[in-house]
């Protein structure tokens, strides 16, 4: 790691007061993904400013419309969550599908949405769920905040409080892992919502992204049938050793399927 | 997990796993020595670069700098390169290529990774920054990557002194009678097979910590060896010019080798002689991404192979022609791996009269290739099993009666291949009806047909194996190309209270000789398990070895010991003779107990070895006091380790996953002295083949020569949950030329499984059309030979 | 900086660089060498120790960020009476270890394991060694000794 200097905040202004105060600070959360990159010399922050210290970040609270969670909550509290499992039960299986169990002890929710890996789960979750975004200035509908590789509509130096995801009728989350990193090679959240169905797809293109061709075919009849033949455009998907962007295409139809007939 | 009593034979709980499992164990990077500094190597970005000049002033004046090394700083103390153990000559009789294999890069890099300076600092940090600051001017060269392409001309040469690439081509076998059988055949099976790379992947990465005393004129090595003695060995003649009896190597825990710590690197051999350059210990511990590019790797070859058959199914002919990727630099058993180690296996268990292989081995841009888990054997017993299994279906005969038909019957031992070696027994026959058993084949086709109502495909594959072990016969492996002996030393020294320290040449990095050392010594010498001591890995205290690697361990380093403590016995007898007043040819011995015939006079082994520590009534006229005994044993032959594995996968078409649901293996590893712990060494290897077939690669950009596959993230490691839960048994059949009758059993499970994998998946898909599947057969890989084969049909 | 917190019972208090991960702390600072490092990209697992009573990998927390927690390494998991914990007496029962690398990660992940997922099928256990790399055994002996220290741990009553 490069040095740099480190500052352990307890409350959100604080945090956003010693971000602004430097061009090239950033926050750290579980840092299961900053640290990685830090030791492999991939980025060079001047300031870590520590959000772990800061209470009214973590915590989960569900009343019967919505699951409202907070940024520093980490994946293994959502996914062992009696009431996450109860409300969204998608969500905590999503949760519970991150990394491994010593990642899912440490990263949080905030770090994972905030990054936007293109292969990450959460975002997902986001999207497919149609959640909303609360951060220390606004809020942001799931549908304006994944804007491309790493990139979300987060400015520099705003953080993420918590994540609002409204209770589906039903919905289902399954991914296929790349085998080697066990990231999603394709992961999909399906959701039959007040609002209709949302489809969203992550692990296969630039950022998660929507299926609109799926989601009207559902609409219609829930049914894993009635996307069979609703494929997604392979051009625009990611290629690598794991998975050519035809496979990719093909495996979020299969999983889509997959998720339709998991969905509860 | 069987008995746990110490006796040979005995499921003995390890001595070793105390320190590991408390923390206690001390590997190398545990040691930090007083005034100790860090280095940290600069390694090429570039697999093909001319370097015209390296820049280290910017490095030299960072924070905490104590000396920036470069080749030209080793090549004015004319400081030699790393040697290759073992030379083999071309078809046309001239010895094979042999480039100048440098510490740090002279004039060139010629693979990502390669290494170009050393920075020493004060802290790993500083070291690091430092080494950000070497300026090296590179002009890129174009690279070549796969060994078929090399040869090719026109193409980039790794080194400019070898034209085409091309380390040798060598052959083994009869070709006109192998040509004779090809043209008699009723039928030919051919393959094009790839022996996919591998990055062994020790969980403990490499690492070093040298120092030099001027006041001894003496360094000390501390290093992550397989094979201390060597190292020593080659670091002093080969390497440094320094006076082998100066320095000392050791190899303390290590987390395991596989071959990959078997060789001396440019790391340890640098960090040495710069100790006495810069006067302080320095340190060094690679960082995985370092271990990915610079580890020797494993495999790498391609393939073309054709079998022969009458009209019963008998095997009548065997052609092989393969290409082996060396690298960019030969390392130390790089040139035999490929050759003495792979085509003399070609024989398989079977009876095949006419055997032709043909090897050329060639040079790339990529990190050396060296031996890892099995070297050779794995590669050879892919090339046969496939080519059976596929006869099998071609024949339309049973995978398990082409391969009786074919068998080595148990009457025909000793017996001699067309490939050089001379089985001395085994049962194959024995193995395969038990794998069978264990395995339920008989109600596979029941399990296919449910798993077909679930949309799954059910497939099953076998691989019957043979291997070479217990490298090896020092006057044939000489005659071979090896330059060093290989045979293995060992010292069993009786304390003044009977207790007893052994030293052995054969180190152990996972394999548990601390306790199965002391089984034998137990066993043999009736002295408790509990006070008996292992020592290995000091080049000051144990006499010689040649480490531990090829399954030699016990087969040569325990029959090393079991011939020291036949010494011990011997003048034991002589003491107790002469203490029991009676003729020595009356004593008899028995689990430690000296006895003299007929009578209850008797004296156990302490009584002896205090005896002789305090010689008051003892032959001190014939006898030396004392009671230490060390052996050197040279195996007469190799030893010949086989089973049977069976696999049974079930493929989702839908997603190409391949799922292991059964995998069975019985082998044949003669006598078992620690059943728990040969289990435990098929269960690792098994892990590894299954690696091989279904998830690991190494993948270099076939362009830009970048290692693609160089974290965990991309290159994929066997965890929990890819594997299933193994059914393991042995069938034994005693070697019956060591004393022990052992045959090794720590690379079995990784040569045997990769080809059942195979074709347990093509047996699965055969229902869609698929043939042939490449390892790592990856859910992408499989799926596209789904896609692929449906488009046939379609077409 | 200043860093405290307690580790293996003990309270420490040391002077480091931010940059310090707590496997560095461990190792370099505090002499305990038994969290190993088997990695640089947080998947081997090798460095495994437990954070507040949760299983995390010390290569990917700084120790600043440990300020005030209750840290346990493979040193300080038996209870000191020179007796193994009942997790590690079952690894040595089942030859859960061969060179003994991944060993001390291992058994520490073991331990959160259990506590957190009771009576799981071999199934669960497998899964949920997803972040620990064993390169000699593998696993179907861990997965035993997972099992028989389950076992183990329940008997004494202690998670
Ligand atoms: C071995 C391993 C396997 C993994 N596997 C998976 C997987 O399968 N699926 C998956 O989805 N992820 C996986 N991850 C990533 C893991 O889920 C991370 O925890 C997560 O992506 C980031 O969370 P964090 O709390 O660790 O964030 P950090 O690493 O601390 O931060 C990540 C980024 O987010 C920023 N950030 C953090 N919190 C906030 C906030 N509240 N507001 C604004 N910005 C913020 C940081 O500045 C940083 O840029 C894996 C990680 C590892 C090490
Ligand atoms: S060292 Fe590999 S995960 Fe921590
Ligand atoms: S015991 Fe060697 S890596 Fe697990």
């Amino acid at each position: 790691m490069y040095a740099f200097g480190y500052h352990r905040p307890t409350t959100i202004d604080e945090a956003v007061t010693l971000l602004g105060q430097s061009e090239d600070a950033s926050a750290i959360a579980g840092g299961q993904t900053l640290l990685q990159s830090l030791k492999q010399r991939l980025a060079q922050p001047g300031e870590l400013v520590d959000l772990g210290a800061i209470k009214e970040l973590s915590g989960i609270a569900v009343d019967g419309r919505t699951v409202v969670i907070g940024a520093l909550t980490k994946h293994n509290e959502v996914a062992l969550s009696s009431e996450v499992r109860k409300a969204v039960p998608a969500l905590a299986d999503l949760a519970g599908a991150i990394g491994d169990h010593q990642v899912r002890n440490v990263g949080t929710i905030g770090g994972s949405v905030a990054n936007s890996d293109p292969a990450a789960d959460y975002p997902a979750a986001v999207l497919g769920l149609g959640a909303t975004v609360e951060t220390n200035q606004r809020r942001i509908a799931a549908d304006d905040f994944f804007i491309d590789l790493f990139e979300t509509a987060l400015e520099p130096g705003e953080l993420i409080k918590a994540i609002h995801f409204p209770v589906p009728k039903r919905a289902a989350y399954v991914k296929f892992a790349q085998p080697a990193s066990r990231y999603a090679l394709a992961g999909v959240m399906v959701a039959e919502t007040g609002d209709g169905v949302r489809l969203a797809v992550t692990g296969a293109g630039a950022c998660a992204f929507r299926v609109p061709a799926m989601e009207q075919a559902l609409a219609g009849d829930f049914s894993a049938d009635a996307i069979k033949g609703v494929q997604v455009d392979a051009d625009e998907l990611n290629d690598d050793i794991h998975g050519t962007p035809a496979y990719r295409a093909h495996l979020v139809n299969v999983l889509a399927r997959r998720a339709v007939e998991a969905a509860r | 997990m069987g008995e746990p009593t110490t006796k040979i034979g005995g499921s003995t709980r390890r001595s070793e796993d105390k320190r590991f499992l408390t923390g206690q164990g001390r590997y190398t990077d545990d040691i930090n020595m007083a005034g100790q500094t860090y280095a940290c190597f600069v390694r090429s970005p570039h697999a093909h670069a001319r370097i015209n000049s390296i820049d280290t002033s910017m490095a030299r004046d960072a924070d905490g700098v104590l000396a920036v090394f470069t080749g030209e700083d080793l090549a004015n103390d004319g400081i030699g390169g790393l040697p290759c153990g073992w030379q083999i000559h071309d078809v046309s009789g001239e010895p094979m290529a042999e480039p100048p294999h440098p510490l740090l890069a002279q004039g060139k890099a010629r693979y990502v990774g390669d290494h170009v300076a050393v920075v020493i600092a004060e802290t790993k940090q500083q070291a690091r920054d430092a080494a950000e600051l070497v300026d090296v001017d590179y002009d890129m060269l174009d690279a070549v990557i796969s060994p078929a392409k090399a040869l090719e001309s026109g193409q980039p040469l790794v080194h400019d002194e070898v034209p085409d690439n091309r380390c040798y081509t060598w052959e083994l076998g009869d070709s006109g009678a192998a040509d004779e059988a090809f043209e008699r055949a009723h039928h030919v099976t051919s393959l094009d097979l790839v022996n996919n790379r591998l990055i062994p992947n020790a969980l403990e990465p490499r690492a070093a910590v040298a120092s030099y005393s001027p006041g001894e004129d003496h360094y000390t090595l501390y290093t992550t060896s397989q094979n201390p003695h060597l190292a020593r060995l080659l670091l002093s003649a080969f390497v440094l010019n320094l006076p082998e009896h100066k320095v000392r190597v050791v190899s303390p825990d290590v987390g395991g080798g596989f071959g990959s710590k078997i060789y001396p690197y440019a790391e340890e051999a640098t960090l040495t002689w710069a100790s006495k350059k810069i006067g302080r210990p320095i340190k060094w511990t690679a960082e995985r991404v370092e271990s990915f590019l610079s580890d020797a790797h494993g495999r790498d070859h391609v393939t073309r192979a054709e079998m022969a058959l009458d009209t019963d199914g008998r095997f009548i002919g065997m052609r092989v022609d393969t290409k082996a990727n060396l690298g960019a630099y030969l390392s130390t058993f790089a040139s035999a791996v490929p050759t003495i180690l792979y085509a003399t296996l070609l024989a398989g268990q079977y009876t095949t009269p006419a055997i032709h292989a043909r090897v050329t081995a060639v040079f790339t841009h990529t990190a050396p290739v060296d031996a890892y888990r099995g070297a050779g054997r794995p590669e050879a017993t892919y090339v046969v099993e496939r080519l059976v299994s596929q006869a099998a279906r071609d024949m339309g005969l049973s995978q398990a009666e082409i391969r009786r038909r074919n068998f080595i019957p148990t009457d025909a031992f000793p017996y001699q291949t067309p490939v050089a070696l001379n089985y001395d027994v085994g049962d194959y026959d024995a193995t395969l009806t038990r794998a069978e058993e264990l395995a339920d084949v008989a109600g596979f086709e029941g399990r296919r047909e449910e798993a077909q109502k679930r949309g799954k495909y059910r497939g099953i594959g076998y691989s019957t194996y043979i291997e070479a072990c217990g490298l090896a016969p020092s006057n044939i492996a000489g005659a071979l190309g090896a330059r060093a002996g290989l045979y293995e030393a060992g010292e069993v020294r009786l304390h003044p209270t009977g207790k007893v320290t052994v030293f052995t040449g054969s180190h152990s990095h996972g394999q548990g000789h601390e306790t199965t050392f002391a089984q034998i010594v137990s066993d043999r010498l009736g002295i408790p398990f509990d006070d008996v001591d292992v020592v290995h890995g000091d080049t000051d205290r144990s006499a010689f070895g040649m480490g531990t690697y090829g399954s030699r361990s016990l087969a040569v380093g325990g029959s090393a010991i079991v011939k020291a403590m036949d010494k011990i016995i011997d003048k034991s007898r002589r003491i107790a003779a002469h203490m029991l007043e009676a003729a020595e040819a009356d004593i008899e011995y028995d689990d430690g107990t000296f006895r003299v015939a007929g009578t209850d006079k008797s004296l156990s082994m302490a009584e002896v070895a205090f005896s002789a520590y305090v010689p008051h009534n003892y032959p001190l006229e014939q006898l030396e006091p004392g009671l230490d005994e060390s052996a050197f044993y040279d195996p007469t032959n190799f030893t010949y380790p086989a089973g049977s594995h069976i696999c049974e996968v079930e493929v989702d078409p839908d997603t190409g996953r391949v799922e292991i649901v059964n995998f069975t293996a019985v082998d044949d590893f003669g006598n078992v002295i620690n059943p728990m712990i040969v289990e435990g060494q098929v269960h690792g290897g098994l892990a590894q083949g299954i690696g091989q077939a279904l998830l690991e690669g190494a993948v270099y950009d076939a362009e830009s020569g970048q290692l693609i596959t160089g974290t965990y993230m991309d290159y994929t490691m066997p965890r929990a949950d890819d594997l299933p839960s193994f059914r393991v048994d042995t069938c034994n059949t005693p070697c019956t030329h060591n004393p022990l009758g052992v045959k090794g059993c720590g690379e079995a499970g990784a040569i045997g499984s990769p080809p059942a994998v195979i074709d347990a998946i093509i047996d699965a898909l055969r229902p869609l059309g698929v043939t042939d599947l490449e390892m790592p057969a990856t859910p992408l890989r499989v799926w596209q030979a789904i896609q692929d084969a449906q488009g046939r049909q379609v077409a | 900086m200043n860093v405290s917190m307690t580790v293996n019972g003990r309270s420490v208090t040391a002077d480091v660089d931010p940059p310090t991960l707590l496997t560095e702390f461990l190792r370099d600072h505090l002499g305990l060498t038994g969290t190993h490092v088997g990695c640089d990209t947080g998947q081997c697992g090798s460095c495994t120790i437990h954070l507040d009573g949760r299983a995390v990998k010390a290569c990917s927390v700084l120790a600043a960020q440990a300020e005030g927690a209750r840290v346990v390494t493979i040193e300080g998991l038996a209870d000191g009476n020179g007796d193994l914990h009942p997790m590690q007496a079952a690894f040595r029962e089942e030859h859960g270890l061969q060179c003994g690398f991944c060993t001390p990660g291992m058994v520490m992940a073991a331990v959160d394991l259990v506590n957190t997922y009771p009576n799981a099928s071999d199934t669960t256990i497998r899964e949920n060694l997803e972040g620990n790399i064993c390169r000699c055994t593998g696993y179907e002996n861990i997965v035993r000794a997972l099992k028989s220290g389950a076992a183990g741990m329940g008997d004494q009553g202690n998670g």
